[in-house]
């Protein structure tokens, strides 16, 4: 059976056509960017003022700093505990390993209001001041879920003797999962990592229920600014900077995984 | 005595952070939710809930979360139809470039929205919630489904074909139904995020036009209203749990929620 050239065209337009309205609010925001008028739609000339400006910004630069530092820990933390709890997940027995992939769906199944403000109750129960701390913890207890996800499949593809030979040629348990398992696992703690790395970043709601309404990151500063404090052109600029960065690390990833020849990070679902 | 470690106690620590961290602030909620303002027991934050406003506030943030949720399926069944042909399209880099935005910052994308909405001079505030949640979501949508109709047995198809169904009654007795366990897991991931999100209305419409179920609860919390904002959580929560029930009933090889769709 074969498709009719103008059934071909008709759905591959319809394809493009989605793909342009993807991208076009993106790149609309790049291009006026470079344009200082305080609307979009207006163009008053070509300028770097608001990239310079973006670099000025001190409020900018520190919740940059926030956002990175605290994606960066967490995320470390979430692909760690997150690969050491696959590991023993994988080796439980079957009523213990479907209670940990039901207790796994929990905070991935609940409103992130619900758990941001679940979270909020239970710091404030227990005496923790919302902070550094707290975003840490809050944040690689909901990206763990995800790094798990991620390195169970790779465990199954395991050969299951490994194990086995690593504890009969004398090697302890920590032994065997720090230098015969784990390393066979890396491609999926990177993108598992990566994973956590980006929902991290991506972040507004647990962040901004837990961080003691004072440290603020990226998504916190870009919902104040744009729902109470007006929208500045600034905005653009730091948007458009984003958005070229994250593009840029998700191209090199793709390449670093062709090139290895890996399963492919970008296309696990968040 | 000393018990002999084994391999599986490697999930100890999985055990002992999720009942901290996950299930014991959930119980912190469910106790507040049930604490009057003299600190005894009572269900009246519950049945604060049941005025005229909050409904409205319900009903407004089902009404959005189910529009955005037929307009992503809409979008995004025939583009995994036409992506998922291997006779049209022979690359998964465009699936790829669907896929990409996803990872960037949702607020960024909500306000590059806002963006197209100054430029076109949009100004009804459900069409531009519902547009820029779907444009924030519809990848959800897209990748469960193409998922499943790119493994699909062709042959199945073919099958069908050959014993001279036409293509829509293929379409409508063969591929329809064998796709639904995508369609549920995405209409989940499409519709649960949008019924309790309010970071991205916010942003691409004023929240006194564009009140949302999760504006009520963010209020509460903000003023320091503890316990009638907990009891309004574990109402959300009840809804979402409704929705998984209904939604595992409709797809009986139930297909994880999320992440089960790896590709």
């Amino acid at each position: 059976m074969t498709i009719k050239p103008w059934k071909k065209i008709l759905a591959m337009s319809f394809v493009y056509i989605m793909l342009a309205i993807t991208y076009l609010p993106i790149i609309v925001l790049i291009i006026f960017s470079f344009t200082k008028s305080r609307v979009i739609g207006v163009w008053s000339g070509f300028t770097w003022e608001l990239y310079a400006e973006v670099f000025r910004d001190s409020e900018i630069i520190s919740a940059l700093i926030n956002t990175l530092v605290i994606a960066v820990i967490s995320a470390s933390l979430a692909t760690l505990l997150g690969t050491i709890s696959a590991i023993g997940i994988h080796y439980l027995k079957r009523r213990l390993k479907n209670a940990a992939s039901t207790i796994n769906q929990i905070t991935v199944v609940n409103a992130d209001v619900v758990t941001a403000v679940a979270f909020m109750m239970f710091f404030l129960a227990v005496g923790i001041p919302g902070g550094y701390v707290t975003l840490v913890i809050t944040h690689t207890i909901i990206t763990m879920p995800y790094v798990i996800l991620a390195v169970l499949p790779r465990l199954r593809q395991l050969n299951p003797n490994t194990y086995e030979a690593g504890l009969d040629l004398g090697a302890g348990h920590f032994k065997v999962m720090f230098s015969v398992i784990m390393p066979q696992l890396i491609p999926a703690m990177i993108s598992g990592f990566f994973m956590a790395f980006t929902l991290s970043l991506d972040d507004f709601l647990i962040t901004n229920f837990n961080n003691g309404w004072e440290i603020e990151t990226i998504s916190i500063y870009l919902y104040t600014k744009l729902t109470k404090s007006g929208v500045k052109p600034v905005l653009r600029a730091l948007s458009s900077l984003i958005f070229v960065v994250s593009m840029l690390v998700l191209v090199g990833i793709n390449v670093y995984s062709k090139k290895r020849n890996k399963s492919n990070p970008i296309m696990a679902i968040k | 005595m000393k018990t002999k470690f084994k391999r599986s106690h490697f999930a100890m620590p999985f055990f002992l952070l999720n009942v901290i961290f996950v299930v014991i602030p959930l119980i912190i909620l469910l106790i507040n939710a049930f604490k009057g303002d003299d600190g005894g027991f009572t269900f009246s934050n519950f049945v604060k809930f049941f005025t005229v406003a909050n409904l409205k506030t319900l009903g407004r943030s089902l009404i959005i979360a189910l529009l955005t949720t037929i307009l992503s399926l809409a979008i995004c069944y025939p583009l995994a139809m036409i992506l998922a042909n291997s006779k049209i399209n022979k690359t998964a880099i465009l699936v790829m470039m669907f896929i990409v935005p996803m990872w960037i910052n949702s607020l960024l994308r909500a306000y590059a929205m806002v963006a197209i909405f100054e430029m076109l001079k949009v100004n009804n505030s459900y069409l531009k919630v519902v547009l820029a949640f779907t444009y924030d979501f519809f990848p959800f949508m897209l990748l469960p489904i193409y998922t499943i109709l790119s493994n699909m047995d062709k042959s199945l198809i073919e099958a069908s074909t050959d014993l001279g169904s036409s293509s829509l009654k293929t379409f409508a007795k063969v591929q329809l139904p064998l796709s639904m366990p995508g369609v549920i897991s995405g209409i989940l991931m499409v519709f649960m995020p949008t019924l309790s999100t309010f970071s991205i209305s916010n942003i691409v419409a004023n929240s006194a036009d564009m009140y949302l179920f999760g504006n009520l609860i963010d209020d509460y919390f903000t003023n320091f209203f503890y316990n009638v904002g907990s009891a309004y959580s574990f109402i959300l929560l009840l809804i979402i749990g409704v929705v998984m029930l209904f939604a595992n009933k409709f797809s009986n090889n139930s297909p994880q929620i999320k992440g089960g769709s790896v590709i």
